[in-house]
């Protein structure tokens, strides 16, 4: 058996896992299932693109790379950059959308909203940058071996090691700032927070701005990975929800492992039964995940 | 001239009015029930290529191909988008309203895969021709083909119009209205929500089915970029526009929605010159998204809602 397929369900998995973890907030804070997460993702990955051109540009087309590393600091910086403008994107989004329908309190209103949001949102960027797909860079990079006959190439290793601090980050966040012990008691008891002075505005305007962070740098890992189109954060939506639901809703741990089961099982079954059915694993884990346990591997509520 | 107007005002109103018949059955789920359904596309494509598969002459490379009469088709495309509508929604209507939206987003978007890559039954990215069309003889003659389809067609829309009127107005449609509106009353009045809700769920599906084996019949020919994600959103707008709950608005949005879509693609056509026209259909497609959330905001009843909005959802 090839054990190779693990480097690439582990990139996969990792920047699902970052996907899942905006979903599993905004799920448990918001209440809703935000059908237009994927567009963060995507639009995530525009506005780096953009923003490295336009850096690249400025420095007089020098782009220049890291090491060993397929892309330069204009990308890091521009990557900082984007997840600050999306995470505006998703607050504006809540305030001209999904503020105005939480008002009425009907969820399933609010999931059909995110879903037209969606829809305008990606073809907006079909219409401006076309649907042929973009790339952060050409270069070429070899894949080092890392034993057990696994190859890694060097974005691949920093892109996982980025995940993990970005991870150990959140973590921090919602366990000891008063931000996110916030968000935590929205997530679990909003009506009881309220009560107790917890700032709901404040807590849901956070999560947006989280999510739309976390969501560029999903979409950034899969634009550097792969390529960028304006469907890639649609595609990903499925196994965002796989994971979010299988890890439990509100989990950040079971957002992240779900998104490594998720990777891997794409990975694996692309092994065994070739790339075409890649997109119906997800499915299968979520079908199974409802069926077995639909509160998720860290789940307690309902 | 008049005659060539005609046909096409004939052949427009069977393609709105088989978008109609698929918004009559989002009705049951969403209108009468509050049942969100995001795989609308998916419904509709297991209806055409089942109806496809046993209707079609024999073609060697691919499997199928049984010869069957067109109304076999309908029927079967009725049972087998039931069938699945039953397994998906046993599995997912007991739990969280929300979780049914991710789920049939997902049969969506498996069924598009099995389209695309199932060569052997479904012919794969080149699709299905060859469908046998109701009124074939009169094919030559397009006003009289036209116009015996769009008897069909609102023939099957009125038969399906007037049993869900029957059906919505009945105890059965009461049940449901009162589960989407206080499901802890109904139940406490010993009606069994999930039960009902499956219920909606699948007779739901099962329109949408025929309504895409409708389709499929009429043009002829069907593909898997048919049934995308922009079908299911069309759909929704079109009831939503219309007015859910109401099974008039249902059709009328459906005439509506697809008037504004065919003026503005053909507008867009004559106005923006041929390299941006694939530009064009995705501003079309920004258009109907943005419309569809500011009429959520504006005016959720849509033209002939009911009175009172649904304002809670079961579960």
């Amino acid at each position: 058996m090839n054990l190779q397929f693990f480097a690439d369900g582990i990139v996969m998995g990792a920047l699902i896992g970052l996907g899942a973890v905006g979903v599993t907030l905004s799920y448990s804070i918001l209440r809703f299932a935000n059908f237009a997460h994927g567009e963060f993702i995507a639009w995530g990955a525009y506005a780096t693109l953009v923003l490295m051109s336009a850096i690249i540009m400025a420095l007089g087309g020098e782009a220049g790379t890291l090491g060993a590393l397929s892309f330069g600091w204009p990308l890091l910086v521009a990557v900082v950059l984007a997840a600050v403008l999306v995470g505006g994107l998703a607050v504006g989004l809540d305030r001209v959308l999904f503020a105005r329908l939480r008002a009425k309190g009907n969820v399933i209103v609010m999931v059909m909203a995110s879903f037209g949001a969606s829809m305008a949102l990606r073809s907006s960027l079909e219409f401006i940058f076309t649907s042929s797909p973009r790339y952060f860079t050409r270069e070429i990079q070899m894949a080092l071996p890392v034993g057990f006959g696994i190859r890694l190439t060097p974005d691949q290793i920093f892109l996982v090691g980025l995940t993990a601090m970005i991870v150990i980050a959140m973590d921090r966040f919602l366990a000891l700032s008063a931000t996110g012990r916030a968000m935590r008691a929205v997530s679990e008891n909003p009506a009881l927070a309220r009560v107790a002075g917890v700032d709901v505005e404040r807590v849901i305007g956070a999560t947006w701005i989280i999510a739309g962070m976390l969501a560029t740098a999903s979409g950034v890992m899969l634009g550097i990975t792969v390529q960028i189109r304006p469907y890639m954060g649609f595609d990903l939506l499925l196994p965002l929800f796989a994971a979010a639901i299988l890890g439990g809703i509100g989990s950040m741990q079971g957002a992240i492992l779900g998104g490594m089961i998720v990777g891997l099982s794409e990975a694996a079954a692309v092994q065994v039964v070739g790339a075409n059915y890649r997109a119906a694993v997800a499915f299968i884990i979520l079908i199974a995940a409802l069926l077995v346990k639909p509160t998720g591997i860290f789940g307690v509520r309902e | 001239m008049t005659l060539d107007i005609i046909a096409y005002l004939a052949f427009f109103l069977v393609t709105a009015l088989s978008y109609g018949i698929i918004c009559l059955g989002l009705n049951v789920q969403w209108g009468q029930t509050g049942l969100f359904n995001v795989g609308v596309a998916g419904f509709v494509a297991i209806g055409a290529y089942t109806s496809a598969l046993l209707t079609t002459p024999d073609a060697a490379p691919r499997l199928g191909g049984f010869d069957f009469p067109i109304w076999v088709g309908w029927i079967a495309a009725l049972a087998i988008s039931a069938l699945a509508a039953a397994v998906i929604g046993a599995i997912t209507l007991r739990l969280r309203a929300d979780y049914l939206a991710i789920t049939t987003f997902g049969v969506a978007i498996t069924i598009q895969l099995v389209a695309l890559n199932a060569e052997k039954a479904t012919g794969g990215p080149f699709g299905i021709g060859f469908i046998p069309r109701p009124f074939a003889g009169l094919q030559e003659q397009p006003l009289l083909f036209n116009l015996a389809n769009l008897m069909l067609v609102s023939g099957v829309a009125f038969i399906a119009y007037v049993a869900l009127e029957k059906l919505i107005h009945g105890p059965w449609g009461r049940v449901l209205r009162a589960i989407r509106e206080d499901e802890v009353a109904a139940t406490s009045l010993g009606k069994n929500a999930n039960v009902f809700r499956l219920q909606a769920f699948v007779l739901g599906s099962a329109i949408m089915g025929l309504a895409g084996a409708i389709q499929a019949h009429f043009i002829g020919f069907i593909a898997p970029e048919n049934y995308l994600s922009a079908i299911t959103f069309q759909v929704w707008a079109m009831l939503i526009i219309g007015g859910s709950g109401s099974n008039r608005g249902a059709l009328l949005g459906a005439v509506v929605v697809w008037a504004l879509w065919s003026m503005t693609g053909a507008a867009l056509s004559i106005v923006i010159p041929a390299e941006y026209q694939a530009r064009a259909a995705a501003l079309q497609i920004v258009i109907i998204g943005v419309g569809l959330a500011a009429i959520l905001v504006v005016r959720p009843r849509g033209l002939l809602g009911e009175r009172r909005a649904p304002d809670s959802t079961a579960g």
